[in-house]
Parts: C-alpha cells; sequence; structure tokens
C-alpha cells in the first residue's frame, strides 16, 4: 500500500503525459482515415505554434485567458468544489473591466488596476452567490454555476446591447489608460495580440501556488477540500471556506475575463454563445493536475494547439476541428486514468516477468 | 482416509498485492464439527486469506481443498456451491426489505414467474426453527436489533445449504447478552454438523468457543494450536511476538474537582428526536469516567454536543466552571478540551494530508505556526517530528501521508496532537477501536498517564473490557439517559450488560 502512494506522485506527472501520447496518437488515426498524411499535419501544426514568431505571441496571447479559467477550476477543486461557472465568471469579469475602462477617466496607474479590480469583483460575486447557496442550503454549486453562466451570458449581452453599443455588435474601444495592450511585447513578436496580461497571468499562477500552499488560509482551504469532517472537528469554518473559495476561484475567471476585455480585443461585445474559454479551463485544470506549473503547461498545450490548427488548414489542408477532437481526447484520457493505471500496472508484471 | 478428517485445508496459500504480500505460505486446515479460530491483528491478512477462500482473489501459490477434493474457487458461487458461507461484519441486507425477503434474494422459490412468498416464509421458519435461531420472517430489517440482523445473516448462508460457516469478527456490535446468545448458536449449528471459522482479535472470544486456533503474523502462517493448551496470553504473544500485559497498570484514583459538568442536556438528531435526554454527568479532575452503552444510544450526539459539532436544544455543558454550552468546536478546543474522535477516518485526520499537517490540524493557525497570515511549515515540522518521536508513530517521516500509515499510527498521531495540548478534559471516543493489541497497550498506558498528571478523562467505548480495565468510575447509558453510575470495583461485566440493555440494578440477576 505504501508503495502505491509513493506511485502515485510519480502518475501525477505520467498520466498526463501518456493521455497527451494517445491523444495525438487518435487525432493521427483520424488524419490517415480522413486521406490526410500526420506527419505533414503534425509539422504544419507545430509550425503554426513555433514556426513564426508572431505565430509563438499568439500562442500566448491565446494562452492567457486558459490560464486564469484553469486556476479559477483550479482553486475551486482544491476545496473540494467544482465550478463549472466559470464560463460565466468570465463574461461578467470581462464586461465589468471593458466598463470601467470605457466610462472611467483616470492615469493608467489607477486606470488599469481599477478596470482589472472591477472584472476580478465582478467575477468574485458571480462565484460567492453559488457558495453562498452550497453553504447555506446544500444546493449543489454544480446546478448553481451551471444556472449562473446563463444568467452572466443573458445580462451582459443586454447590457451591452442597450447600454453600450457603438458599432455593430460591440462596445466602444477602452481608453488607453486602461489598457494591457504592449507596443513592447506586440513588436517583439511580429505584431501579434500579446500584452501584459501574459505576465499577469504568470504571477496569478504564483499567486494561487502561495495562497494554498503558504498561508494559513490555505491550509484550511484544502483541509476542507479533502475532508469537511475532520475540518471542522479542528475549529475550522467549513461555511466561510466554501463561500471565500468560490469567491477566490471566481475572482481568478473575472480577471481572465479582464484579459480579453482590457488585452486581446480591448472591448466587449455581444456574445452569440458561450466563449468556451470558461469549460476549457476544466481541461486545463484538469490536465495540469490542479498545480500552479500544471495549469501553465496545460494552457501552453492548448493555446498552442488552437493557434497551430491555421497553419494546419493552410499548410495541410487539415480541418481545425482535429485539435478540439484531439483535446477532447486528451480529457478524456486524463479523466479515464484509471484505465491507463489498470494498463500500466498489467506491462509492469509483464516486465517483471520476463 | 486421512485426509477426510479436515472439511477446509488451505495449503500454503499465498496471496500477493503489488508491492506486498498479504499471505504468505499459509495453511488453514478446519476439522469436520469444530470451531477454528482465525487470529491475528489487523493488517496480518485474516480477510485477504478468507477472501481467497471465499473466491473474491486467486492465490499465487498454494492449493483449497474442500472435503478432501481439490478445488479451484474462481468466484463467490463456486464457494456457495462447496458449501461455504459467509456472516459479513458489515452487514450485507437491505433495510427495507423483510426478514424472509432477504434471505431468498437471489435464490428465490419461484411460482411461474412470481415468487412463491408463502414457501419462502415456510422454508425460512423451518431452517430457524431447526437451528434455534428465532427471527420474525415478516419484521423488516430496519424494525430489527442488530442481533437480530445478524441471525439474519446466518439464515441467509444457511438457506443456501452452507455446511462451513466464516463468522467475520462477529461480535464487534453486540452487547454482552447478545454475544452469549451468538456463542448458544454457534454451538448449535455445530450441533448440527456444521464447521466454522471465526475470524476475530478478541482472545475472550476464542477461549471460550472454539476448539483450535490458526494464528497468523504479518502475513505468515504461525501455526495452528488447541486452545485448551493456550492461556490469553499465550495467544497474544503468538499474535503479536511479544509479551503483552492485559492489566492496566494505575494506582488508586485521587479525583479532586469537578472539571465536566452536564446538566439536563439534551440534544436532538435530524428527525428531531431526543437522541440525548436530560443527561447529567460530572467528570472530575484525577479520574477516568467510562461510559458504557451499545452503541447508538446517545454517545455520539453526547460528544458531538460537548466538543461544539452539533447544537444542543437545552441544557448546560461547563468545564472548569466555564459555560461552554453552545460554543463553536475551536472556543471549545481553546476552553481545554482534547478530542480524541471515534471515527479517526472521519474526522481525527484529513488522510491527504501529511502526518506533520495532521499533528497540527488544531493549532496551525497559533504562533508560532502562523504569523501573519503565513504558515511557518519548518516550524510545523519540527514540532511534529518531536512529538512522532514522543508518542512512537512509526512513520518513514513527518511529511509522509496519513493515508500511508497503518490504523495504529494514525491514532498515535491523533493522540500526540490531542495530549500535547495538555488539555483538562480529555475525551477518548472509542480510542481503541480496530486496533492491534500493542497500540491498544500504548493508548490505555497514555490514558491513565493523563489521569495521573491530573486530567479528567472522559471515555466512551462500546468494548465492556476497555471500560472495566480503565475507568474509576462508570456511567452506564441507554436511550440518552445515563441509568446508573457505579463504582468499577463495585460492578461486573454481567450488571453493566443488564443496565446497558435497559433493565435495572434492583432487577437484574432476577431476570
Amino acid at each position: 500500500m505504501i508503495g502505491n502512494v509513493l506511485k502515485s506522485k510519480l502518475f501525477g506527472i505520467t498520466i498526463p503525459l501518456i493521455a497527451i501520447g494517445f491523444g495525438f496518437l487518435a487525432g493521427a488515426v483520424i488524419m490517415l482515415l480522413s486521406g490526410h498524411n500526420p506527419i505533414t499535419g503534425y509539422v504544419a501544426l507545430f509550425q503554426g505554434v513555433f514556426g513564426e514568431i508572431y505565430y509563438f505571441g499568439e500562442t500566448l496571447q491565446r494562452m492567457t485567458p486558459l490560464i486564469f479559467s484553469g486556476l479559477a477550476v483550479a482553486f475551486a477543486l482544491r476545496t473540494g468544489l467544482l465550478n463549472i461557472g466559470v464560463e460565466g465568471q468570465l463574461i461578467v469579469g470581462w464586461f465589468a473591466s471593458v466598463f470601467v475602462g470605457i466610462v472611467v477617466e483616470a492615469p493608467m496607474i489607477i486606470h488599469l488596476p481599477l478596470a482589472m479590480a472591477a472584472g476580478a469583483i465582478a467575477g468574485a460575486l458571480w462565484g460567492f452567490v453559488p457558495g453562498l447557496l452550497k453553504a447555506k442550503f446544500e444546493v449543489h454549486e454544480v446546478i448553481v454555476t451551471i444556472m449562473m453562466n446563463y444568467i452572466a451570458l443573458h445580462i451582459v449581452n443586454h447590457f451591452i446591447r442597450n447600454n453600450l453599443l457603438a458599432s455593430g455588435q460591440r462596445t466602444d474601444f477602452i481608453n488607453s489608460s486602461a489598457s494591457l495592450s504592449s507596443e513592447y511585447l506586440a513588436a517583439l513578436t511580429d505584431f501579434s495580440r500579446l500584452h501584459w496580461g501574459f505576465l499577469i497571468a504568470i504571477i496569478s499562477c504564483v499567486i494561487m501556488w502561495f495562497i494554498l500552499w503558504k498561508t494559513t488560509k490555505g491550509f484550511e482551504l484544502r483541509a476542507v477540500g479533502f475532508n469537511k469532517n475532520a475540518s471542522s472537528y479542528a475549529g475550522m469554518n467549513v461555511n466561510f471556506n466554501i463561500i471565500l473559495s468560490m469567491s477566490v476561484s471566481g475572482a481568478f475567471a473575472g480577471v481572465g475575463g479582464a484579459m480579453l476585455g482590457l488585452g486581446t480585443y480591448q472591448y466587449a461585445n455581444i456574445l452569440p454563445a458561450f466563449t468556451s474559454y470558461g469549460f476549457d479551463g476544466i481541461a486545463v485544470a484538469l490536465l495540469g493536475g490542479s498545480t500552479s506549473i500544471g495549469i501553465f503547461l496545460a494552457a501552453f498545450l492548448f493555446g498552442g494547439l488552437k493557434e497551430g490548427a491555421n497553419n494546419m488548414q493552410a499548410a495541410a489542408g487539415v480541418a481545425p476541428e482535429l485539435v478540439e477532437i484531439i483535446i477532447a481526447l486528451i480529457i478524456f484520457f486524463v479523466a479515464s486514468s484509471y484505465l491507463v493505471r489498470w494498463i500500466y500496472t498489467k506491462l509492469q508484471f509483464k516486465k517483471e516477468g520476463k | 482416509m486421512f485426509t477426510l478428517e479436515y472439511v477446509i485445508e488451505m495449503n500454503n496459500i499465498r496471496k500477493e498485492f503489488p508491492g506486498i504480500v498479504a499471505n504468505d505460505n499459509i495453511t488453514l486446515q478446519v476439522k469436520q464439527g469444530e470451531i477454528h479460530a482465525l487470529l491475528g491483528e489487523n493488517g496480518a491478512g485474516k480477510s485477504t486469506l478468507m477472501n481467497v477462500l471465499f473466491g473474491l482473489y486467486q492465490p499465487e501459490k498454494g492449493e483449497i481443498r474442500v472435503r478432501g477434493e481439490k478445488v479451484a474457487i474462481t468466484d463467490p458461487n463456486v464457494a456457495t456451491e462447496c458449501g461455504i458461507g459467509m456472516v459479513h461484519q458489515h452487514f450485507m441486507l437491505i433495510e427495507k426489505f423483510t426478514v424472509t425477503e432477504n434471505i431468498i434474494l437471489g435464490k428465490e422459490p419461484k411460482k411461474g414467474t412470481t415468487i412463491n412468498l408463502r414457501k419462502a416464509e415456510k422454508d425460512v421458519a423451518e431452517i430457524s426453527e431447526r437451528y434455534g435461531l428465532k427471527v420474525d420472517p415478516r419484521s423488516k430489517i430496519e424494525d430489527i436489533s442488530v442481533g437480530m440482523q445478524q441471525r439474519v445473516e446466518i439464515l441467509k448462508t444457511l438457506y443456501r445449504g452452507a455446511n462451513i460457516l466464516i463468522f467475520d469478527e462477529p461480535t464487534a456490535a453486540l452487547t454482552p447478552q447478545e454475544i452469549k446468545e451468538l456463542i448458544q448458536i454457534m454451538k448449535n449449528l455445530i450441533k448440527e454438523g456444521k464447521s466454522i471459522i471465526l475470524i476475530t482479535h478478541k482472545l475472550k472470544e476464542i477461549m471460550q468457543v472454539c476448539d483450535r486456533c490458526t494464528v497468523i503474523r504479518r502475513g505468515e502462517g504461525i501455526g495452528t494450536v488447541n486452545v485448551s493448551e493456550m492461556t490469553e496470553s499465550t495467544l497474544a504473544e503468538m499474535m503479536v511476538g511479544r509479551e503483552i500485559s492485559f492489566e492496566v497498570e494505575k494506582k488508586e484514583a485521587k479525583p479532586t474537582n469537578p472539571v465536566l459538568t452536564i446538566k439536563d442536556l439534551i440534544v436532538e438528531d435530524i428527525r428531531r428526536v431526543n437522541v440525548v435526554n436530560k443527561l447529567n454527568l460530572e467528570v472530575k479532575a484525577g479520574e477516568i469516567l467510562g461510559v458504557a452503552g451499545v452503541d447508538g444510544n446517545g454517545q455520539t450526539e453526547l460528544i458531538e454536543a460537548i466538543t461544539g459539532l452539533r447544537s444542543l436544544k437545552s441544557g448546560t455543558i461547563s468545564v472548569s466552571g466555564q459555560d461552554i454550552s453552545g460554543y463553536k468546536p475551536r472556543r471549545v478546543t481553546e476552553s481545554g478540551v482534547g478530542h480524541i474522535p471515534q471515527d479517526r477516518h472521519k474526522h481525527g485526520l484529513v488522510l491527504d494530508f501529511t502526518v506533520g499537517e495532521n499533528i497540527l490540524l488544531q493549532t496551525y493557525y497559533q504562533k508560532p505556526y502562523t504569523s501573519k497570515g503565513i504558515l511557518n511549515y519548518t516550524k510545523m515540522y519540527d514540532k511534529s517530528r518531536g512529538l512522532i518521536e514522543e508518542y512512537d508513530v512509526r512513520t518513514p517521516n513527518e511529511k509522509t501521508f496519513a493515508r500511508a500509515l497503518s490504523g495504529g499510527n494514525q491514532q498515535k498521531a491523533i493522540i500526540a496532537r490531542e495530549i500535547d495540548r495538555s488539555p483538562e478534559l480529555l475525551i477518548a471516543a472509542q480510542p481503541t477501536r480496530g486496533l492491534d493489541v500493542g497500540a491498544i497497550e500504548f493508548i490505555h498506558r497514555k490514558l491513565v498517564e493523563e489521569r495521573e498528571k491530573g486530567r479528567a478523562v472522559l471515555l466512551v467505548s462500546l468494548e465492556l473490557d476497555e471500560v472495566l480495565n480503565l475507568s474509576d468510575r462508570i456511567a452506564v447509558i441507554y436511550n440518552g439517559e445515563i441509568v446508573d453510575i457505579l463504582d468499577t470495583k463495585d460492578t461486573d461485566e454481567k450488571e453493566l450488560g443488564l443496565l446497558m440493555a435497559g433493565g435495572k440494578r434492583d432487577v437484574g440477576d432476577v431476570q
């Protein structure tokens, strides 16, 4: 039994790697079946990420909100909560940051933090509600967060449509004093949309690690996540920790939305459907094992796949939807880690047998 | 033929799991018509061996013979066909079904496409008559006592034609009277030509009913002995591999001022039933007060009310004169209460935390472990390392996950945490449940030490022996009330057993 526990640490890295391998393998089979050469396809995909500095910059830009949504999901997960509402929290964060970015006039040193804080607070509020309902009335957070997603989508669309519409389907651009865009980073990457948010995302990874593993509150949050009974026995306020965890999770998601509003797009628009950043966050957190470093790497992988898909279509004629299938399969294999574990043990036994 | 002497032979069984050998070269031979004990500490491999016999595991080496014939028991159905039946420790019964329905489940007598319930009831009545297992075939499981439910489990195996019955720790949840009845039932079964394997770590029961005993230790077969040639201490020595003292050495108690005072306490459960009903209790400094009672008579709720995990309906609880009624768990803890919870996995530990983190689970927020909201892990692990040594917690190091420790060492970690805070009142709920003799010895010594230091100890246990061994006074709880408080030296198991079952002291011996 002790051996198994020791092994599980190693499994923490091997399972995602095996899952990624299987995902790409299955992607290759699909390419073969649809009459494409998988090698050409994957080379094009790879070049679509690393081939030009512009692509690389765009990849980093794409992964920025994914890091935040991944952090949001992981933070709640550490407290034993499944936050499916990252999508909605991200949407309200996006809108709130853009709103502050447009209506407030202030020097950048005040305006930019204020706009980001608006995003964080909006997201936190959207996480607070399901947290409160869970703590007070034991309403399951999955149900509430799913519903909160729809509320977020339609309320934000309503406000944009009726109060902030500038041209077509979008709001005005934000004031430059609230913008995260960076001429320096853009110039460095052949004028991609890479912005300062990427650095903020890295800092946020460190912040989550610090909160969970270095602070007293993080100790409590993790204790509650593993064992609510033992936590309340040890005098921790379980309900408060649940609400806090959902709020912080929502704040991470909200800042993720601000990355889109203040960084990539500089505006908010009427959303015809969900952005899917929030749902991808579940995949990122799962693949990253809910660790900061894992989330960063997983976000890079998924961001890269999505960016590289463009070149894969242009250079090898492979439909970009293929990467969605690969992502789905990677998640499938991570989720069915039991199966992978089983195969792994069988293989180990065979080796020992010989 | 020589081999026909045995109904079951498990010869040189070896069963491995990845990383460990659970059974290594164990031989168990059961004679026709005997009660054969299988003795071993927790984790010694008793359950594994029985699961091999019952077809749940396949052994890597060794053979199984039933009545001299070699068989491959590939799944439980084969075991049933061989006449092997298992009476599980945790009953496998459907609460909402009647006794009859539970017994026939999976082997229902049919009439066309429907169940022939009348025939089933007749069959069940017939079997229960024959073996002296009185049950009402039409009661629902949820309405009958634990002892009755166990009879239903036994009837289930008999209905399926079992000749060899495996009893897995059958006395764990029973009152002394029910245990006596169970022993009679086992003797009846032997008389009717059945053979029994009794899995247990209770030496007293082995001495009482068993003919022979096979001992296993850390997965290895130590040997088979005739019980009549053994004593409790020689059996214990075989099981543990060293000498064990059963008697807890302690001086005369010198109780002083009251520490815990409970007045007219009423506690409700979820159904708004008073599970603790106008309870009064006092525990003095320098004494161990044992609460004896059958499981489910309000013990859990009483402890939860004292420790702040459950709200009170009325009444007061005070510790050293300070009224703590309605305090939250942390304030109760800070008022000088230590609590060894009855379920160490549910309440006592965060299994996915390290041993060190668990040892600091009550104090992590205090100085020097926390300053300005930041945890000082170096200080935490320094502290826990000291306690691990002092309390002899066997763990590779303080950063090992609590999950990886054996039950005894997990419990030692909890005890280290609770006692180190030197609480004025120490509540120990089932402190040795499921532990082996070595760990029990250690924990008992620690509790007595606390008493000697002048602390008040409230011991709640379902093991009557433990209560009798440790306590200076014994309070018997029945239906949420303390029905009597006795001096340990003036009472015995028989009297306590009657009180626990709701009998009154003055009419006790007549019944």
